[in-house]
């Protein structure tokens, strides 16, 4: 009888296990041994030896150490920039009764869309070309600024347009959880503080940041980890060959080692992923210590 | 502090359909000696919780004014009311200790009223002591008992000695041994500090229990206010005497005809009121079995409880909700003569109603 | 009547300005969420002389023509990446829910050895990213000759550990009783599945779903690694390919018109589900 349990058990599992065996554990080990096969031929799959080669490669490879810089800086501006532009809006919304519905469902659309295409939305509004100087320049001009090409322009112009759009493709998912973590705060609570002659401001720093940690936290989090893998929106922005742009990601660059022009090289597009799940799990680890002071669990 | 309500109302425009107007409290008049615990009765629905926030300022009243003393708090916002106030859920805040949460309403305080740290901390202490959880004062709310959790909030509403003090549903949250004990505590507390306090329930025996004084309230209008006992005697009409007491008064219909007051076709009482037709509230207690009694029932059965005895029997002109419910003294003789069973009834324990608007004849 | 209606302006009126200031915020984000999603459909039916001709864009048009669209149509092979991508989003959902099903309720309702080891596994498998073991995958399904097919495009996106989790948890909520009730009354475990966990579970099952299907419908980063023939583009590499080379690059009512093709179908789908929609969201997706 048990035999027959532990035989169909694995029987239901079988499909499950497969998969994941095939596309998710032997890719993880693969992973590790891929980054440490020095010259891999993707052609003949062979290699000359094994060490860290292709790791001190893409550490001195220009164009990893600037995909490196714009990744941090993507995510530095963005990530608190968007979870405190998330938390004026939910608690502006919370603060409404009439037309929350209606403002909730607008402020989600952008999460169901397609990142391509709405980035190509975005590209034009602000493009500059040899027709229009481009409705965002037209606003600009309108209040005395000249100018600027956005997408093939300054550096700094491109890293405009490429945090503006991440704020606005991420920040559905951050309105979501923050309204309904605020909705879920006990209105007794803010009750017994105005009873209690509390000011607004200590109100919200005294009794709603702290209710609303957690999913503050767990925001921040994710925030992080999906800012650092940054890919498809940048490439929406910026065309395909972000090399060339100036503009490239980390995880653009694994991919374009893997593939395409540049591409050929798994061992290198191996390393680098491997460098950035280091990056992400020591910030992840860093937020979780911090949080451990900070965050307020029920 | 003496509590005036003047012609207090509050009314809604309901949120199902915008042109009905819900009135949840009705022309209320009444004043609270200073110093009184008094409990606000009602069942659910019944306004309490809206009277408690009008006083307390949470809510706007549309019309009518209320004072403290002889001030008129009617426009104040609740922070200048000097009230404290104890939820029914608490209201604890959850990430921070016990010291804290009672500390939190004396951080509020600016200007020429800011405490010093060594006030506050002995404020504190002392709200804690009353209550009795200055054993606990590190926990975090999560680690205590319901109990605890609710002297907690009595405490942070008491800290910064306010002259009202309003508890919503004090004991609702509690299992029947703590009610018990939370019930004399607050009895307790209030003695020792003199705060005047107003707790609303909908469970009368726990108000009966503890109040100096009880208002009864039913659908936005206050029905009674008075000592417990004196409400219970006396109950001023067919709600108030059906609302208090367990088991509950048994209700018959009945008419005064010259004088007599009659059930079907047995004369109970005499009494001087007019002729009319009437309903009759008979408390458990007021029975007494005899077997030239006047008054006839169909014998049921016998129950015993304890220490009480209780009768349960029919009769046809009964319109309570159950059977006729009869507490008898256990040595009392019980004569069951064919299934019909004889009491005379306590003249102080029978209230005659009108029929006609439920009022005490 | 009156003077309720008024006392509830006059405590309304203390706030205004703060009220307006509120409605200023919320009404500026919802302009600019909005304006992108204007800004293309109106573009998409101004025609292309026109376009070109309006050195300040205008902000409505008087004369919407359909030219764009047809030539969307025609011009690239829009209706194709539209095919394969509601192949590909159909397939990969459906393998995916009878995967996810069957694993949630080995997990959650027979008892095998080494069950919670797997599931341990399993959960710890939820914290890779994808980026990770997509190095390997690629060169898996090139090897095995399976690039530039449906089956290269599906296979690696079939699973999701993250949903066996969601739905194991939700099929665990269901008392044991009902399941010894079945068991008294004869009925297999896979009838049981069948007839009493998918039923009881469907708010969850419609949910995951709704989830996978956006984000088949979106997914770009695996088709464009494992797909270089045209014949085989899902609709966010048609639109990277009209971008770079398509309609001569200078049309963009055309692209735009393309756009708003591509993006209508999940927008038509956010609309009629959208609490769905965001009550599953909330209880744990996360985008990309």
């Amino acid at each position: 009888m048990y035999n027959r349990n532990n035989l169909k058990g694995w029987l239901y599992l079988l499909p499950a296990l497969a998969f994941v065996v095939v596309f998710m554990v032997y890719p993880l080990i693969d992973v590790f041994i891929y980054s440490f096969e020095e010259s891999y031929n993707f052609a003949s799959q062979t290699y000359t030896g094994i060490g860290l080669y292709n790791y001190s490669y893409i550490l001195h490879d220009p164009y990893f150490l600037q995909a490196v810089k714009n990744t941090f800086i993507l995510v530095i501006i963005t990530v608190p920039l968007s979870t405190g532009i998330a938390l004026l809006i939910s608690l502006a919304l919370n603060s409404i009764k009439k037309l929350k519905d209606l403002f909730q469902t607008v402020f989600f659309l952008p999460y169901v869309t397609n990142t391509l295409a709405v980035g190509l939305v975005f590209m034009i509004l602000f493009k500059k070309t040899a027709y229009s100087e481009g409705l965002i320049n037209l606003l600009l001009n309108s209040i005395g600024i000249s100018s600027i090409d956005f997408i093939e322009g300054p550096y700094w112009a491109k890293m405009f347009v490429l945090c503006f759009y991440t704020v606005w493709v991420v920040l559905p998912f951050k309105i979501l959880i923050l309204t309904s973590a605020l909705a879920s705060v006990n209105k007794d609570y803010y009750n017994v503080a105005r009873i209690d002659g509390t000011s607004k401001l200590r109100i919200f720093t005294r009794i709603t940041l702290p209710m609303i940690s957690p999913s503050l936290f767990y925001l921040i989090i994710t925030g992080f980890i999906g800012a650092f893998k940054a890919y498809s929106d940048v490439v929406a922005l910026f065309g395909t060959d972000l090399n060339a742009a100036g503009m490239n990601t980390i995880v653009g660059y694994v991919y374009d080692m893997l593939y395409g022009n540049s591409g050929g090289y798994p061992s290198f597009a191996s390393a680098a992923a491997l460098v950035l799940f280091a990056i992400v799990l020591t910030i992840t680890v860093i937020n979780l210590l911090v949080s451990r002071k900070n965050v307020h669990y029920q | 502090m003496k509590i005036v309500l003047e012609h207090l109302t509050k009314q809604f425009i309901s949120r199902h359909n915008s042109s009905e107007i819900v009135t949840a409290v009705d022309d209320f008049n009444f004043e609270i000696p200073d110093g009184k615990l008094v409990g606000l009765l009602g069942p659910s629905g019944c306004g309490k919780s809206t009277t408690l926030n009008l006083i307390c300022g949470l809510e706007v009243p549309t019309e009518g004014k209320i004072y403290f003393g002889d001030l008129d708090v009617t426009d104040l916002p609740p922070e200048n009311r000097g009230v404290g106030m104890v939820f029914q859920n608490y209201a604890l805040y959850p990430h921070l200790t016990v010291r804290q949460n009672i500390m939190f309403p004396l951080e509020n305080l600016k200007g020429e009223q800011k405490l010093s740290k060594e006030v506050m901390n002995e404020k504190v202490l002392e709200a804690a002591r009353l209550v009795q959880i200055d054993t606990l004062m590190e926990r975090k709310p999560s680690e205590l008992s319901g109990g605890q959790q609710q002297r907690v909030a009595i405490a942070r509403a008491l800290v910064k000695t306010p002259g009202v003090l309003l508890l919503d549903e004090p004991l609702s949250n509690l299992d029947a041994r703590l009610r018990l004990q939370t019930r004399e505590q607050i009895r307790r507390i209030q003695k020792e500090t003199g705060i005047t306090t107003i707790f609303v329930t909908h469970d009368q025996e726990e108000a009966m229990s503890i109040s100096d004084l009880i208002i009864v309230m039913k659908e936005g209008m206050m029905q009674q206010m008075g000592k417990p006992q004196e409400v219970y005697n006396h109950p001023a009409n067919l709600f108030v005497a059906k609302f208090l007491g367990t088991p509950a008064i048994n209700v018959f219909e009945g008419k005064i005809l010259n004088h007599k007051v009659y059930i079907g076709e047995d004369m109970i009482l005499d009494t001087d009121a007019e002729d009319q037709e009437i309903y009759i509230g008979i408390r458990p207690e007021g029975f007494i079995p005899d077997k030239n009694g006047s008054f006839r029932c169909r014998f049921d059965r016998i129950e015993t409880t304890g220490r009480d005895t209780s009768i349960v029997c029919h009769n046809d002109s009964c319109i309570s909700d159950s059977d006729i419910r009869v507490i008898v003294d256990s040595d009392d003789e019980i004569n069951n003569d064919n299934g019909i069973i004889r009491f005379n009834l306590k003249a102080n324990k029978t209230h005659l109603f009108s029929k006609k608007d439920e009022k005490v004849i | 009547m009156d003077k309720i209606k008024e006392l509830e302006r006059k405590s309304r009126a203390r706030n205004t300005a703060w009220t307006v200031a509120v409605f200023a915020l919320l009404v500026l984000w919802a302009v600019i969420v909005l304006f992108p999603f204007y800004w293309m459909l109106l573009t998409s039916v101004k025609s292309y002389a026109s376009y070109n001709a309006e050195y300040v864009p205008k902000f409505f048009t008087l004369s919407p023509t359909i030219e764009n669209y047809v030539q969307a149509f025609t011009a690239v092979p829009l209706a194709k990446y539209f095919v394969n991508t509601i192949i590909f989003t159909i397939v990969t959902t459906g393998l995916m829910l009878i995967i996810v099903v069957l694993s949630a309720f080995a997990f959650s309702r027979l008892e095998f050895k080494g069950k919670n080891l797997v599931f341990t596994l399993f959960l710890s498998l939820m914290m890779i990213p994808n980026e990770l073991v997509i190095i390997t995958n690629f060169v898996t399904i090139t090897n095995a000759g399976l690039r530039n097919s449906f089956a290269g495009l599906i296979l690696p996106s079939v699973t999701s550990v993250f949903y066996i989790y969601l739905l194991k948890e939700n099929f665990e909520q269901i008392p044991d009783e009902l399941y010894k009730a079945a068991k008294v009354d004869g009925t297999s475990d896979f009838k049981y599945l069948w007839k009493v966990m998918i039923p009881i579970c469907r708010p969850t099952i419609v949910t995951v779903v709704i989830l996978k299907v956006i984000e088949c419908w979106n997914s770009y980063v695996w088709p464009r690694l494992i797909t270089d023939d045209e014949n085989y583009f899902l609709v966010s590499n048609g639109i990277q390919t009209i971008r770079e080379s398509g309609f001569g690059r200078e049309n963009i009512p055309a692209m735009m018109a393309a756009v708003v093709v591509i993006s209508v179908p999940l927008i038509i789908l956010f609309l009629i589900f959208h609490k769905k929609i965001m009550e599953g969201v909330s209880r744990g997706g996360t985008k990309g």
